[in-house]
């Protein structure tokens, strides 16, 4: 863009093109957006520039997944720019989803006219109200010239501490106003003070506790990932000889093959993982939130244990569970600083009762709570669907997922050994976000094998976002668990509403091969068992276009292990056929 | 148990719907709630009285620190401190012998008639809640026309600034 200079290097811009300047300074390469009339302006100056990369989705929630799944593999904040009104509302499902996992976003919404606002103007929303309970922090700019150090706040809140999505709303006069830009050197807020130390004291006391420990145990979630701590963990763990549980959401920060990981933990976890931290005498919980799909019964939560918690938001601490010591930090620093201390220590940890404790869990191991009917020749096991994928790829792919049974499975039987591998929404549990979700990790990494693991129920509500695949050219693979059911709905009125499968049938669905091929992709529809490999391969094979995989899979299939919602983790279902644990 | 928590926050529009929406949004107590501008016109003090248990009262400072617009937060429950509320009673008050009782009772605690007709007198008194409830208990309730509380606010005693930006 030519400029007039002014004096000392200020240049006179348009809010809009204050906007786009502030993105390339952020180093922002994609914007996921939608245009629509209060964001005119920022489009026009966007279009005049080429250093920010565009990617037109087909509805404004496709735009916060996309930037979600930018954000999670990357670990840099995903951006999303979308309209007033109906634009803002639509990505609202989308800010909820980053909220609740603490990824970072920032979200744009454009507003009305600033002497509009509160008149019930066209396309009016209070977008700062609607987003409030589902922001790290929102801001409405009122002031052209308070548009530049906003933006700056903006990413500066939403990927420091623990992160999340953070909105700024844009009235359409302000990118039209005119103002001097300079970049602004500081970000802070004198309100906002993220957790860069922590005490000492904590550190050596948590070295204590764990070398006391005759039987520990390592549980550690997102926020491991977020805080890229994986090799930390990896190097403490090893030390330490304790087994090791992920949430669903920490999948990935221990390698899957590692021996001393016990697995998923909670309601679908590992009968090793939760019996392990029933009876574990030491737990140390890192970057994890102790949620109620973790937990179970609280009464009756790792009843025996000493609780170390490290996590990096205060008001993680003491919120469900009662732990002995806290530390407020950052996962990979602690860590750290823990394994330093441990290392320095003269003592070491018990190596007869560890021997002992590894005994045990290898007993529970033995118990294969993951095993299901591999062999079945007539009908497709939505688990053979993924321990085939973890062959083909060498567990090496990013994998997306929608919401439900095919979720757990992949959980379950996609073992990650790297971070940022597995993209899903834990918290919010949205079903739709696999596909958009996969556009942004696509985006991130062109050269990668980027899968989407998804039923016919979850696709079909971003399905719209195929659209933006063909545009973009994305080689995505989509391996659709079509059961024709809503399986984890019918699963729980299978167990808990005496098989009245109350609307959890899916009728009328579409043909997805002659969807995905009208949308301009490749389709193909598998129904037996032998054709899973066939089928993953020549999808696998195709690295310039986007693959849709229609598996007919087996209608009834559970998710196994169980613990029933308010259970405790030794009151397990290990299968239909074998009894409680 | 009841807390008193004395918070100052960034004097900006939302600030106050920010912490309102965190009490609703979590399901938390909040018996009452003041906030006016400070002698720093970017910062508003707002106090807050709220119950639960250790464990809930813990969460809501926390809750409340992990906003942003929220630049510091007191519990001024944890240290001494003085507490007050203003009270605006609307009384009737049509015959000489009721004017001259209210007058007195007013009188006893220390407040003021500030307002009077023929037939009514409108008292302020300030003072802790347990002081206002009881000069409303020693009304007559068919007298009590109408009854305005501020709600409280409070300060740490002594020489201690519990809550200032500069601390």
């Amino acid at each position: 863009m030519g400029f007039a200079m002014k004096r000392g290097g200020v240049v006179e811009l348009t809010g809009a093109e204050i906007f786009v300047q502030c993105l390339k300074d952020e180093g922002v390469e994609y914007l996921f957006g939608y245009p629509g009339g209060a964001v005119l302006h920022i489009y026009d100056a966007l279009y005049k520039q080429d250093q920010i990369q565009h990617i037109l989705v087909r509805h404004e929630q496709g735009a916060t997944h996309a930037a979600d799944g930018y954000a999670r593999s990357t670990g840099k904040p995903g951006v999303v720019l979308v309209t007033s009104g109906p634009g803002a509302t639509n990505a609202v499902t989308g800010i909820a989803t980053a909220y609740m996992d603490s990824v970072p976003l920032v979200v744009f919404t454009g507003q009305v006219m600033t002497h509009l606002i509160g008149d019930d103007a066209f396309q009016e929303v209070d977008a700062v109200g609607i987003t409030r309970p589902c922001v790290k922090h929102n801001f409405l700019v009122k002031d052209v010239r308070e548009l530049a150090v906003t933006i700056r706040r903006a990413f500066h809140v939403a990927t420091t501490g623990r992160p999340g999505p953070v909105v700024v709303d844009i009235p359409k006069d302000i990118t039209a106003q005119k103002t001097d830009y300079v970049f602004p050197a500081d970000p802070t807020l004198r309100s906002y003070k993220p957790v860069t130390q922590w005490d000492p004291q904590g550190i050596r006391k948590a070295a204590e506790i764990l070398l006391e420990a005759k039987r520990p145990m390592v549980y550690t979630g997102g926020g491991v990932i977020l805080g890229n701590g994986a090799d930390e963990l990896t190097a403490l763990v090893r030390w330490l000889g304790a087994p090791c549980t992920n949430t669903l959401m920490g999948l990935g920060a221990f390698p899957a093959s590692d021996p001393l990981f016990v697995g998923m933990l909670g309601m679908h976890g590992t009968y090793e993982a939760n019996m392990a931290m029933h009876e574990c005498d030491v737990l140390l919980a890192i970057g994890a939130r102790f949620d109620d799909r973790v937990t179970g019964d609280l009464d009756k939560f790792c009843p025996h244990a000493r609780i170390i918690h490290v996590d990096i938001d205060p008001a993680s601490i003491q919120k469900n569970v009662a732990v002995e010591l806290a530390i407020i930090g950052d996962a990979r620093g602690v860590m750290r600083d823990v394994l330093s201390a441990l290392q320095a220590s003269q003592r070491r940890l018990d190596k007869d009762a560890l021997a002992r404790w590894w005994r045990q869990i290898d007993a529970w191991r033995a118990r294969d709570c993951l095993r299901y009917d591999r062999d079945n020749v007539d009908v497709i096991k939505p688990q053979y669907v993924l321990e085939t994928l973890h062959r083909l790829t060498h567990g090496d792919a990013f994998i997306t997922s929608d919401v439900g049974q095919h979720q757990m499975w992949t959980a379950q039987f996609y073992r990650f050994d790297k971070p940022r591998r597995w993209i899903n929404s834990g918290g919010l549990g949205t079903m739709g976000f696999g596909l958009p979700a996969a556009i942004g990790v696509q985006l991130a990494h062109p050269q990668d094998t980027v899968v989407c693991v998804t039923g016919e129920a979850s696709i079909q509500m971003c399905i719209q976002e195929l659209s933006t695949c063909r545009q973009y050219d994305l080689p995505i693979k989509i391996v659709n668990l079509n059961n024709r059911y809503m399986g984890m709905v019918r699963q729980w009125q299978e167990f808990f509403y005496q098989s009245r499968y109350s609307h959890s049938y899916m009728e009328a669905l579409p043909d997805f091969v002659k969807l995905a091929e009208s949308y301009g992709h490749a389709g193909l529809r598998v129904d037996r068992p032998g054709d899973v490999e066939p089928a993953l391969r020549e999808a696998l094979a195709q690295r310039d276009r986007l693959m849709f995989l229609d598996f007919i899979t087996d209608q009834t299939e559970n998710v196994y292990p169980m613990i029933a919602a308010g259970a405790g983790h030794h009151e397990m279902h290990l299968s239909s056929d074998r009894e409680l644990a | 148990m009841r807390h008193i928590i004395s918070i100052l926050l960034e004097n900006e529009a939302g600030a106050l719907s920010r912490v309102a929406g965190l009490f609703s949004a979590r399901g938390y107590n909040i018996e009452s709630l003041t906030v006016a501008p400070t002698e720093d016109p970017t910062l508003s003090r707002m106090t807050l009285v709220t119950s639960g248990s250790e464990g809930v009262v813990d969460q809501i400072r926390k809750q409340l620190n992990k906003l942003i617009d929220v630049v510091k937060l007191v519990d001024l429950t944890e240290g001494q401190r003085i507490e007050r509320e203003m009270l605006l009673i609307k009384v009737r008050a049509d015959n000489g012998g009721e004017r001259d009782e209210i007058k007195r009772l007013a009188d006893i605690f220390r407040g003021r008639i500030i307002d009077v007709t023929e037939s009514a007198y409108t008292i302020e008194l300030t003072g802790d809640g347990g002081k206002l409830d009881a000069f409303i208990a020693v009304i007559h309730p068919r007298r009590i026309l109408e009854v305005v509380r501020s709600g409280v606010i409070g300060i740490a005693r002594g020489e201690e600034t519990a809550c200032r930006l500069s601390a």
